[in-house]
């Protein structure tokens, strides 16, 4: 028990603003349960004042999306000196980038899809019909379009013909200038968080998501009852292993810190694809990774309140 | 750590299998968690029907409802009545005359604002699988509450002049033909949320003439008829049809809705359903905001606060109007509201206002896709603009903003070979065109 302050920022102008509400609540709460003071508090420009007058607590940034996950709130954070749970900026700005993050993890030596990542000026100054040609005829179909820099699946949409693939690249570029083009990959949709309590990352049980509608979208993601979730997956040991060690190896690749969740699928032939990397999971009452986190065994709270001592020392020590 | 834990399969829900066949449709979704964002001072929000209260004596205001708790206190935050309070009743009926009607206290009841007026009727008259008749966009409040009693709705196509006739009639015989029932209209006349449109004299006999001859009962919801922008008042349908005519009214928008008293004017037989559906309900509508809105009402003169709101949201209004001028790309068109809240805009062909809502989160300004105002998936062209809210410079601002929205998206839309081309067309300021 202790009852250091901590900070659990949530909110901020993104897209999923109210997601991003949902987790830190149920996070502030969890840490409370353990002993904790808690403060919770949204992005605003007297933030970093706030924080100063608080003593630089501990923060927590559950900010999904955006500055929040982007690495931009964290550079600033670190500017501040203020100490916080989570990848530092660097690495959070290449793991929220589906196009540049995805290409790092292929390079570790993990399977990824086959991705294109294209900027809308390519499709300005190149033609889109010269470009959708190409991706058609690069990545076949069916394939997944989505924004390079978003979560919670907005802006995503599976394409299975070419005379969809514009509307569904228009759709992405409402959520940001980049968007990624990747092959589909047909399988066990899977999330596997990681912890690093200071003795190395440690994945936590893989969870299996079956979407009553087929797709995981935002709907499906938020909506109670809407998904069906299975802590630890129903996967063979060897396949479990196999999407455990993705999760380590992203982390890694990445160079996440403290915690992360690796979202994946695994194939017909029961190899884990890597499919993205987040830097703030979601802690929401449907998230995924609060469910591996109790498949393991483990108290949300206390797992926090062991990030926000490593986060202090680490403070304490810069 | 273990992983010796048994498998939880889960839905996180574990009432999923049991909730009512009405609630299957809720569920959370993306473009209503934008509206999240859209709360933020940073955003200027064009897509919020909040009325601006800040013009009210907040002081007098103040002072009075103390007298009220010191004086009045153990009446006030008691039970009440389940009809209401008689004294409000009596004072309704003077707001309503101001309108044409001529109601009885005796068959007004107090509600929970509107809304709940709207709720009351709904679940008074609709069987699930009943039909409710409603115009062409009309109010997504009224369109959940239809839906929570699993109405079908069916929309009636309108033009500046408000629902026509012929829809109407059309709409009606084609809903018999296929066995199904019609319970009642529900109509908005004096601009209409979220068109803006005015129903015309005209228009209101004809639809209470068809109406009245095919038995179908008129649901008049009336919350922004005492302001009128530049308007002449239009008499209400229930003051020249008080036999076929449930009426509802608020304090909402004339006061402050944060009181939550509306009311409902219906006929005797009608009334003492609604009566007992309150009862049921809630026991009585909330008796200290009667107390409080009869004091208001007795200690201010609140027709001349009407005319000051009405000289701030003209203003407000007129700055939309010019923005939209200013900044909308060729091929918008919109509506030209005399009154209450709201401006309808179509977009040009091809355009989704919901698949643009991202965009204009992130350029700072929100507003509301125009499929929320039908029940049938229509309106994707089209986003309803309020104005009552934000000051005149930030909705000068938000429709620059939106103005960059749009070009972003025609160009991207260009960009791509998506047809955007406007089509010149009859209604250049119609409500909802393309649903007749």
């Amino acid at each position: 028990m202790t009852s250091d302050l901590v900070v659990v920022l949530a909110g901020g102008l993104s897209h999923e603003r109210e997601v991003s509400l949902r987790s830190g609540r149920r996070a502030a709460q969890a840490l409370r349960d353990v002993g904790h003071e808690v403060i919770e508090l949204d992005v605003s420009s007297s933030l970093l004042g706030r924080l100063e007058e608080l003593g630089n607590p501990v923060v927590i940034p559950l900010l999904h999306g955006g500055a929040g996950e982007d690495g931009a709130l964290r550079q600033a954070l670190e500017l501040a000196e203020v100490p916080f749970v989570g990848s530092g900026s660097a690495s959070a700005r290449v793991a929220f980038d589906k196009a540049i993050a995805t290409p790092r993890v292929a390079s570790a030596g993990w399977a990824t899809p086959t991705q294109v990542a294209l900027p809308d000026d390519m499709f300005r100054e190149l033609g889109a019909p010269t470009l959708v040609a190409a991706l058609a005829r690069h990545l076949g179909f069916p394939m997944m379009v989505k924004p390079a820099r978003s979560g919670s699946a907005l802006g995503c949409a599976k394409v299975d013909r070419v005379e969809d693939l514009p509307s569904a690249m228009v759709q992405a570029y409402a959520y940001g200038g980049v968007a990624v083009v990747e092959r589909f990959v047909t399988g066990v949709e899977v999330a596997v968080p990681v912890i690093d309590m200071g003795s190395g990352p440690v994945a936590l049980p893989a969870v299996e998501i079956r979407p009553d509608s087929g797709v995981y979208d935002y709907s499906a993601r938020y909506t109670a009852g809407a998904t069906r979730f299975l802590a630890p997956a129903e996967l063979s040991d060897e396949v479990a292993e196999r999407c455990a060690q993705l999760a380590i190896g992203a982390h890694q690749a990445l160079g996440l810190r403290d915690l992360s969740r690796t979202d994946l699928i695994v194939d017909a032939d029961g190899t884990p694809v890597f499919l993205e990397a987040n830097v703030a999971p979601g802690m929401t009452e449907t998230s995924t990774m609060p469910l591996s986190m109790e498949a393991a065994g483990l108290d949300l709270g206390h797992v926090l309140s062991g990030l926000v001592s490593l986060a202090r020392r680490r403070g304490a020590e810069a | 750590m273990s992983l010796e834990q048994p498998r939880r399969d889960t839905r996180l829900d574990r009432y999923v299998e049991t909730y009512a066949e009405r609630t299957h449709g809720l569920r959370v979704s993306a473009v209503r968690a934008l509206f999240s964002v859209a709360n933020r001072p940073e955003v200027v929000s064009l897509a919020g029907g909040m009325p601006n209260i800040s013009d009210l004596p907040l002081d007098v205001i103040g002072s009075k409802i103390g007298e009220l708790i010191a004086t009045r206190g153990t009446q006030a935050m008691q039970y009440g009545s389940g009809q209401g309070e008689e004294t409000i009743r009596e004072q309704i009926c003077e707001v309503m005359a101001l309108e044409g009607v001529n109601g009885h206290p005796d068959d007004v009841t107090i509600t929970t604002g509107s809304q709940q007026a709207l709720d009351l009727v709904t679940r008074t008259f609709i069987d699930p699988g009943d039909v409710i008749l409603a115009e062409a966009p009309s109010y997504v409040g009224a369109l959940g509450t239809f839906q929570a009693y699993q109405a079908k709705v069916v929309h009636v196509a309108m033009d500046d002049d408000g629902m026509l006739p012929d829809a109407l009639a059309a709409a009606i015989r084609t809903v018999r033909s296929q066995g199904r029932r019609v319970k009642f209209l529900y109509t908005i006349p004096n601009f209409n949320n979220p068109s803006g449109v005015l129903t015309s004299l005209e228009r209101r006999h004809e639809v209470a003439r068809i109406c009245r001859e095919e038995g179908v009962l008129i649901v008049e919801d009336n919350p922004y008829g005492l302001l009128s922008l530049d308007a002449d008042p239009v008499p209400a349908i229930r003051s020249f049809d008080a036999e076929n005519v449930v009426y509802l009214g608020s304090f909402s928008k004339t006061f402050a809705p944060g009181f939550r008293v509306g009311w409902a004017l219906a006929p005797h037989a009608v009334r003492e359903k609604l009566v007992m559906a309150q009862e049921s309900a809630t026991l009585c509508p909330p008796v200290f905001s009667q107390f409080a809105i009869s004091t208001y009402l007795s200690n201010w003169d609140w027709k001349a606060q009407i005319t000051v709101f009405k000289d701030m949201y003209r203003q407000r209004r007129d700055a939309l109007l010019a923005g939209l001028e200013a900044h909308m790309p060729p091929g918008t068109t919109w509506t030209h509201p005399k009154g209450g809240f709201f401006v309808w805009v179509t977009l040009p062909e091809g355009l989704d206002s919901q698949a643009l809502l991202p965009r204009a989160v992130t350029n700072r300004v929100a507003y509301v896709p125009g499929t929320a105002f039908y029940s049938d998936g229509l309106g994707s062209r089209n986003m309803r603009l309020s104005y009552c809210f934000p000051t005149p410079e930030r909705i000068l601002e938000g429709t620059r903003r939106l103005g960059e929205v749009l070009d972003a998206e025609l160009e991207i839309h260009t960009m791509f070979g998506i047809d955007s081309t406007p089509h010149p067309h009859d209604f250049a300021s119609g409500p909802g065109p393309d649903v007749s």
